[in-house]
């Protein structure tokens, strides 16, 4: 890899106080602009590995570095997007998508026009005025992805943001994803529980599996960039998702 | 527009109880030996007492209405101002919290004769007593409100690097603002009772003689009826403020909060 990983695990563990480890010697590296998803069983520790890039939780031994940084120290914009899309109930829509520019302090043109633009990226331009408790679960996913995007992040942390909704509107939101990916370019860590889902986003699929969790596969994606619902019904996909679910089934993992 | 099913039952139970209350009230009244009966009034001596004495009552009402709205509208800013300190430090909430129980568990009656010798009657004494009276329901929701984020909010304003006066003031604030409502009804229910307690005690509020003080003159000279026609005149005066209160909680919160999300029932 010629170029500066952006993110970069060596040999990183994790426990909680005196607890046992919840990672233990986990090694990996992304690229800039490439997309890794991890998947692995419950209490894998893939919401904490995330946790550790967006520097809200410290390691406990080993490195990690944000494009040569500490996480906490390092300035490369991160942003997170959880399962529940936490929106702030008593704030419109586009306020909602702004947040994170008004708590820097951005001037009030500047934030109009990011979140316009963030909210037309997710489709729900014609709803900035709505009050989140007016949106559907779907909706309310793309207005928290679209307060992620406002920042122009480098980085993307997912942890199973589409976990709650049904499964038509988790894959037409995986395409929209895909596609404002490759209009912005920007690196996604996307925690799943959801092997097709994981297959369909990823340039990598990294497995966790085991007490403590380890990397326990992590396997390249060799679908073509440009892929769309189509790309499920190819037998390309199927034998990606057979691979990443042997690999699940291998680390003691998954369903 | 045709009033829904529901509506028509929220004003038409109500007048029901009223209606059944009323009757219960007139056959007691009757059914007391005709010597006792004096001792309850029935309903149309009371609207006779009402009519009879509406002057004295209208201007004790206003003086008592004075005390009991400076009382709550001081409660309300200063138990907000508390809260938020409560709110942002566990420290300042765990010193302070057992000492505001203290604070409510004292018995007005034993500290107005105190509060009126220090401030002297009137007004002040009549506003501080509702004060004291109203601020423990409103300091501990508005703290609870303030306290009330989850922590997946909280983690969010941390990962954008919000500065805790950021967090105050775009989450904490607003998320406490239902709570500090549900606290501001709770005060507007008792502020006149306060401010009754405080004219009693504290002899006249501004300019004359408040509610309590006809309290005082009526029931020494046992004229029950104007006394009923007093706690009337008081129940009035509470829920004129908090029909206020729910008109400011309504404007506030019906836009997004989901207690005000239509029921189709």
């Amino acid at each position: 890899m010629p170029e500066t990983a952006i993110v970069e695990f060596n040999d990183v563990s994790k426990r909680f106080g005196e607890g046992p480890d919840i990672l233990q010697g986990v090694s990996f590296k992304v690229a800039p602009g490439e997309f890794v998803s991890i998947i692995g069983g419950s209490g894998s520790g893939k919401s904490t590995l995330l946790r550790l890039v967006a520097g809200l939780s410290p390691i406990s031994s080993g490195t990690l570095k944000v494009s040569g940084q500490s996480p906490e120290s390092s300035t490369v914009e991160r942003a997170c997007v959880f399962q529940d899309p936490t929106l702030l109930p008593w704030a419109r829509v586009a306020a909602n998508v702004e947040l994170p520019l008004r708590l820097r302090h951005a001037p009030p043109t500047e934030r109009n026009v990011s979140g316009k633009r963030a909210l037309e990226l997710v489709g729900l331009a014609d709803r900035a005025d709505a009050y989140p408790r007016q949106l559907s679960g779907g909706q309310r996913m793309r207005v928290s992805l679209a307060r992620a995007l406002t920042l122009s992040p480098r980085i993307l942390l997912l942890d199973e943001p589409f976990g709650a909704l049904d499964e038509m509107t988790r894959e037409r939101l995986n395409e929209e994803l895909m596609g404002i990916r490759r209009l912005q370019g920007w690196s996604a860590l996307f925690v799943t529980h959801s092997v097709p889902e994981a297959v369909f986003l990823a340039d990598r699929v990294i497995v966790l599996g085991g007490s403590p969790a380890r990397v326990a596969a992590d396997i390249r994606v060799t679908l073509s960039d440009k892929r769309d619902a189509d790309t499920r019904l190819t037998p390309e996909f199927g034998a990606a998702v057979a691979t990443v679910t042997q690999a699940l089934r291998r680390s003691g993992g998954g369903a | 527009m045709k009033p829904s099913r529901q509506q028509v039952l929220t004003l038409l139970l109500p007048a029901l109880v009223a209606v059944f209350a009323l009757a219960a009230w007139c056959w007691i009244h009757l059914a007391l030996p005709e010597n006792d009966r004096f001792l309850l009034p029935p309903p149309d001596a009371v609207w006779a007492a009402l009519i009879q004495y509406r002057a004295e009552l209208a201007r004790a009402s206003l003086n008592t209405a004075q005390g009991a709205v400076f009382g709550f509208l001081l409660a309300a800013v200063i138990s907000a101002l508390c809260a938020i300190a409560m709110g942002v430090s566990r420290l300042v909430r765990i010193s302070f919290y057992p000492y505001l129980m203290v604070l409510q568990m004292t018995p007005i009656i034993v500290f107005a004769p105190m509060l009126v010798l220090w401030v002297g009657p009137g007004l002040w004494s009549v506003s501080i007593i509702t004060f004291l009276i109203c601020f423990f329901p409103l300091v501990t929701n508005t703290t609870q409100g303030l306290i009330s984020p989850d922590s997946a909010h909280v983690e969010l304003f941390r990962m954008y690097r919000a500065s805790r006066l950021q967090e105050l003031r775009y989450l904490r604030i607003p998320a406490a603002l239902p709570y500090f409502f549900t606290g501001l009804k709770i005060a507007a229910t008792i502020a006149p009772i306060g401010a009754l307690v405080g004219d009693y005690t504290a002899g006249s509020s501004a300019g004359g003689g408040g509610l309590g003080f006809q309290t005082l003159i009526y029931s020494s000279q046992a004229r029950y009826p104007a006394l009923l026609a007093t706690a009337a005149v008081t129940c009035a005066l509470g829920f004129l403020l908090v029909a206020m209160v729910v008109g400011l909680s309504w404007l506030t919160l019906h836009r997004w909060h989901d207690s005000y999300e239509r029921k189709d029932v």
